[in-house]
């Protein structure tokens, strides 16, 4: 027989059985929450009233849905509509609602909300960052709550595509002027709380009509710091980091079983943007002499720790329609000395190179300016912070170089922009784009797509770098993120435990 | 008399003489040239040939200290001697003039020293545009004043002594005695400032560079070599523990020197703080 003082103890041993098998119980069940870790922090949280992509990365299919969804290897699926047709002519787009649909404060989304969210997109005053996606529609009718009708004004081939971006996010008149601090969305997970500097935490939405997600409440924290990036990926502070870009550090992540890394693309080409109407780059023999100056596979290496994938034109290797042009300049420092002789410039020139904050663009611009001077073009580097880069290059056009990923999906047609800040002009890219833009069938917009890569090639339009790559570090166990980045999103609508 | 000289001064002196040396050699010769880019060589520790290894785009960071110390040393150099020659007059001209003079003096020096110099720095960089030029016109504005502030505070108890009422009573106008006898007996005070305000400017320089805004590459500096390590941090630690030595042990020398300078020139004061 035990004594008191046994039996006291095996009690308690028999209870931290217990606790120990509750715990190991409540471990085998998978988790629900997840913490995804981005760079940036969004301005604000309204995606039909910003450009900048961390506002998308954190409402895109989670908390707003455009009527069309881009999913993860880039096809348009349902998403406010079910279900859409296009007319023969390519003018009239009929969109049928889901019928459930409901925002986040309880008012149904309903044909009516879509109208008010594409008249303000384009309205003159509107303040969305894509406007130009909206300006081919003619008018928006709701011949009945579940049914909107698009009527365009002219034939645009992207219409679908720009309707199912982030900027064409559907919204309620009554919340659309609070959404930045306050979004009301249709999407499965609904807004919780903005930690500013810190976090924005979603919930799972209880009256989603349609299939619910596994997670129930998403955080996404945001760390700027690289060292502090991978201390927080150690600590097991965060599940997954998207858009990783400490490459330097992957090897070490690859190495660690607790840890998957997936390295994708994003839709960003990554380029020396040239001033084409600027001396000495107005002449197409010293943009193509920069071409042979650049060593794309070593500017890879040195920047991305060799994730990445080198273009020789504006497009994206994994999309429908490229052309692989990176032949066309092969690395040749003595070919681009001849043809800069050969434009006037025996012995190089000055140059400034403006950098934005973004470590490809830092680091990248010390490696392209150290090329360009082994052929004499001595480029002074400028490092400024995004506001001024945005007014002074981007809108003011005043720049020489700079350097910068495109990250808009699909977004050739920006050589066509009269008003552009590459200040680049050709009639026969002008023609292409709008034979392109007349155009349906998809077999011949990629062909034509081919022509417009070999005449941005031909002309050196600017210098065509590397695809950014779309790496994620998570841990070990947790699927449905996105391997690419077909559209700014971080859609974690179909991301579990295992 | 002779005094002995303290082994701050010692220390000091060698260790800034070491940093003047580094930086004159660098001039003739680096091991490697030190904007010299082989990316399949990054990374490296130190090896027999790279003496402190190379850093993220296969650079050999001997050569860029070397560089690196000449540009200090250069920002340095610009940063206080501009602040000598705006700011020693200013504090010369205060004292002479007293009354109104001296108020427009302090007050300006006043409006400067609201702003920290690093903040000064960033403002301006902002305004005008990163680079090594904003970068000493900022840190010699914070130079002027503090010199001109010392200076007068100097000057002003020279111009309480006998001697100088004895030279005006003798009919020496107020700037034959500035600079007769008010600038020799201040020199020493100057002199000392300069130096720490020497090694203040190495450090702003090189938080500068480090923030992105002071010297911009190819050309290597300090700052940026550590602000390119803390990424590193995790992957190559040694990265950040070359420039960061280089950084501390520049401003320690500087720093000693300066206090053996004031311990060997005022031996009275040597136990009190130099502003």
């Amino acid at each position: 027989m035990p004594t008191a003082k046994q039996r006291v103890t095996l009690a308690a041993f028999a209870a931290m059985m217990a606790l120990a098998a509750a715990s190991q119980a409540a471990l085998a069940q998978p988790r629900t929450d997840l913490v995804v870790g981005m760079a940036l922090e969004p301005p604000h949280l309204d995606p039909t009233a910003g450009a900048a992509g961390a506002i998308k990365e954190v409402t895109y299919a989670n908390l707003f849905e455009p009527l069309l969804r881009v999913d993860a290897d880039g096809k348009l699926v349902p998403g406010l509509a079910e279900r859409w047709n296009v007319s023969e002519d390519g003018l009239t787009y009929r969109f049928t609602l889901r019928p459930n649909a409901k925002f986040h404060d309880g008012t149904t989304a309903d044909s009516a909300d879509v109208k008010f969210t594409l008249d303000r997109a384009r309205a003159a005053e509107s303040v969305n960052a894509q406007k130009a996606y909206f300006a081919p529609i003619a008018k928006v009718e709701t011949p009945d709550p579940q049914t909107a009708v698009v009527t365009l004004s002219r034939p645009d081939g992207l219409f679908l595509f720009h309707m199912a971006s982030g900027d064409a996010a559907i919204v309620a008149p009554e919340s659309a002027a609070t959404n930045k601090q306050k979004p009301v969305g249709t999407g499965p997970f609904k807004f919780d709380r903005w930690v500013a500097g810190d976090r924005v935490v979603l919930v799972r939405n209880p009256d989603y009509d349609g299939a619910k997600p596994k997670i129930d409440r998403v955080t996404f924290r945001f760390i700027s710091d690289p060292a502090a990036q991978v201390a927080a990926l150690k600590a097991g502070d965060i599940d997954a980091f998207t858009l990783f870009s400490t490459y330097e550090a992957l090897p070490e992540f690859r190495n660690d079983p607790a840890f998957t890394v997936m390295v994708g693309s994003t839709e960003g080409e990554t380029l020396l943007s040239t001033n084409n109407a600027r001396k000495p780059f107005d002449d197409v023999r010293v943009r193509r002499a920069m071409a042979h100056a650049i060593d794309r596979q070593t500017l890879i290496e040195g920047v991305l720790y060799g994730n990445g994938v080198a273009i020789g034109s504006h497009f994206p290797p994994h999309r429908e329609g490229y052309v692989d042009l990176t032949g066309m300049y092969p690395y040749d420092p003595a070919k681009a000395k001849a043809l800069l002789a050969e434009a006037g410039y025996p012995n190089g020139f000055d140059t400034t190179l403006r950098l934005p904050p973004p470590p490809y663009a830092r680091r990248g611009g010390e490696l392209v300016a150290a090329m360009l001077a082994e052929v004499g073009i001595r480029a002074k580097i400028e490092p400024v912070e995004w506001a001024a880069w945005l007014e002074k290059t981007f809108k003011g056009k005043d720049y020489d170089l700079t350097m910068i990923a495109h990250t808009e999906p699909l977004d050739i047609d920006i050589y066509a922009r009269p008003d552009y800040y590459f200040n680049y002009k050709s009639e026969r890219f002008n023609a292409l784009n709008d034979e392109l833009n007349r155009t349906q069938d998809p077999a011949k917009r990629n062909a034509l797509y081919g022509e417009q890569q070999k005449v941005l090639a031909e002309d050196a339009v600017n210098g065509f770098l590397f695809m950014l790559p779309s790496v994620t570090v998570q841990k070990a166990g947790l699927t449905g993120m996105w391997v690419n980045r077909p559209v700014q999103a971080n859609d974690v609508t179909g991301v579990s435990w295992k | 008399m002779r005094r002995k000289l303290p082994l701050s001064l010692h220390l000091g002196a060698g260790l800034t003489l070491l940093l003047v040396a580094i930086a004159l050699l660098s001039l003739l010769w680096t091991p490697y040239p030190a904007e010299q880019v082989r990316v399949v060589a990054r990374l490296k520790p130190p090896t027999a040939a790279h003496w402190l290894g190379t850093d993220h785009f296969g650079r050999d960071v001997l050569s860029m200290i070397m560089v690196g110390a000449r540009n200090s040393l250069a920002v340095g150099a610009a940063a206080v001697g501009l602040g000598l020659l705006a700011g020693v007059p200013l504090g010369l001209l205060a004292a002479a003039l007293g009354r109104w003079g001296d108020e427009v003096v302090a007050r300006l020096g006043d409006l400067v020293f609201a702003f920290p110099a690093v903040l000064t720095a960033i403002l301006l960089t902002a305004a005008l545009g990163a680079g090594a030029v904003n970068v000493v016109v900022a840190l010699a504005l914070f130079n002027a004043a503090v010199l001109a502030r010392v200076t007068r505070g100097a000057a002003l108890a020279v111009w309480r002594r006998p001697f100088v009422g004895a030279a005006l009573a003798l009919g020496r106008g107020p700037l034959s005695v500035t600079l007769v006898h008010v600038l020799p007996n201040i020199a020493g005070i100057v002199v000392v400032q300069a130096t720490v305000l020497f090694a203040v400017a190495i450090v702003n320089e090189a938080a500068l560079s480090y923030l992105g805004l002071g010297i911009q590459p190819p050309s290597p500096s300090w700052g940026k070599m550590l602000g390119d390590a803390q990424t590193y941090l995790f992957t190559a630690p040694l990265q950040a523990v070359f420039p960061g030595v280089a950084i501390a042990l520049s401003v320690m020398g500087l720093t000693m020197l300066g206090d053996g300078l004031r311990d060997w020139l005022d031996p009275r004061h040597r136990s009190s703080g130099v502003m």
